[in-house]
């Protein structure tokens, strides 16, 4: 087994497994996230206490290196797979139009994946690197106020329209991602195989209106 | 009716190739695809010019020989349809009609439209088989095998190898092919004995040929003569996965 060059089947069941994984924690950031939505001094208070707890519950800091651990693997094989699966075409076609019996979102995962890791780096640029490494005040109960600095990004309308963007491209990416991790992982019972495809649409819609409704709501009603 | 033709035209393997252009005036709309080819050829062989070499053997959608790129699609514009089983009444008069190899890395041009397909029996070799000792057949009615499982072994089993799969996969994968033969003996008792190190066989050999992931884009199924499920590669998963946790 030394000599093999290529493992297509286990790459992919990594890319599979990452993005599972990154799936999971989309639910639960909305979930959090969602606070947002209550009345202003009540999300005040408790989405600070709310981060606050995050920020120092171990169990949480364990889980958060796993997951930049599975943002570097899932970038790092999605760039393998992309340059071996170019390799393997040869001579492009002069006229092509293979496209007419997919949909361009699954041939387009690199492209969709590319946005989502742009907005990353500035989402996190905003409130990740801020809230640990810069300097925000501290609300009514000693917390960092992590809540004012939210409603303050949010306030620019070209802010709330990326956003709103990235997430119709991450919720284009999931569409085909969760439907697609689970034929990696061998879903192959044409029940179960429909069954996931109708939960990935519900799920991929429901997180990327979720995270998208945040900053329309925070910046018009806020 | 009257067809413009781009033919990809290349001497041998080591020859860059190049689209060439054809005129082909009165060909009748209820010839095949490959009948048009044939006409184009005669008229090459009248001018003294070398024919166009293209694959195909049976001409009636079975044997899996003819497969081109037409117009950008795996075996033309109709789904589920071989070169041989599509006619030229599909097509509108004066139309330009692009013809080319179907292209993989693991497919090399030979020559014209002709492709080196061994690629796909190195992976039958490296474990599409069951191992029996050959000599009388057995009595058929000495392992029993539910009617759902013959009926859904013979789809999987229907592949006739044509390589559409890999030509319209944006990754230049053979998956479904790969997936067809495992999934098709998988589902036997026969082929469920050797089943684990048959699927490890074959992957290896499939990722050998230098063929690319699949990224469940689903177009192979939709180009496939046979209708070969997309599920069956997700059941070679299933067996690959599954095979790679319990070996020895």
């Amino acid at each position: 087994m030394g000599q093999r060059k290529q493992q297509t089947l286990s790459r992919k069941n990594w890319m599979a497994f990452t993005g599972l994984f990154l799936c999971s924690f989309l639910v639960i950031h909305l979930l959090g996230n969602l606070q947002l939505f209550l009345p202003d001094e009540k999300a005040h208070q408790q989405f600070n206490a709310y981060s606050h707890l995050l920020s120092g519950n171990i169990l949480i800091k364990i889980i958060s290196y796993v997951l930049y651990a599975s943002i570097v693997a899932h970038v790092v094989y999605a760039v393998i797979i992309t340059v071996t699966n170019k390799r393997a075409g040869g001579i492009k076609y002069h006229y092509d139009r293979r496209g007419a019996v997919s949909k361009w979102y699954s041939r387009n995962m690199g492209l969709l994946g590319t946005v989502i890791f742009i907005f990353l780096v500035i989402h996190l640029r905003d409130f990740w690197y801020i809230y640990k490494f810069g300097q925000l005040p501290l609300d009514a109960q000693g917390n960092k106020d992590l809540y004012t600095l939210v409603v303050a990004v949010y306030s620019e309308l070209w802010y709330v329209v990326i956003y709103v963007i990235c997430m119709i491209a991450l919720c284009y990416h999931l569409l085909h991602g969760f439907f697609s991790a689970a034929r990696t992982l061998g879903v192959y019972h044409p029940r179960y195989a429909q069954w996931i495809r109708v939960f990935g649409w519900a799920y991929s819609i429901g997180i990327c209106a979720g995270f998208a409704a945040i900053p329309v709501y925070v910046h018009f009603l806020k | 009716m009257r067809i413009r033709l781009k033919v990809w035209r290349q001497e041998s393997g080591d020859d860059a190739g190049k689209m060439v252009s054809y005129l082909l005036e009165n060909v009748n709309p209820d010839m095949s695809f490959l009948e048009m080819l044939d006409t184009l050829n005669e008229q090459l062989l009248q001018e003294g010019s070398r024919p166009v070499e293209f694959d195909h053997d049976c001409r009636e959608g079975i044997c899996g020989q003819c497969g081109v790129m037409i117009n950008g699609r795996a075996h033309g514009p109709l789904l589920h349809t071989t070169t041989c089983q599509l006619h030229m009444r599909v097509f509108k008069d004066n139309e330009e009609i692009f013809i080319e190899p179907f292209r993989a890395i693991a497919f090399p041009v030979k020559c014209d439209l002709k492709i080196d397909r061994t690629a796909f029996d190195r992976v039958i070799q490296s474990g599409g088989f069951i191992a029996v000792n050959t000599g009388q057949a057995p009595e058929a009615n000495s392992i029993p095998i539910g009617s759902p499982e013959i009926e859904a072994a013979f789809d999987a089993a229907a592949c006739i190898g044509c390589g559409a799969c890999v030509a319209v996969c944006k990754n230049s994968s053979a998956a479904l092919f790969t997936s067809a033969k495992i999934s098709h003996l998988a589902l036997l008792p026969q082929g469920a004995i050797e089943a684990q190190d048959r699927v490890i066989r074959m992957v290896d050999q499939m990722d050998k040929e230098g063929f690319g992931h699949c990224s469940n884009t689903e177009a192979c199924e939709a180009e496939c003569p046979q209708e070969i499920s997309v599920l069956h590669i997700a059941r070679m998963n299933w067996e690959y996965n599954k095979a790679q946790v319990l070996k020895k």
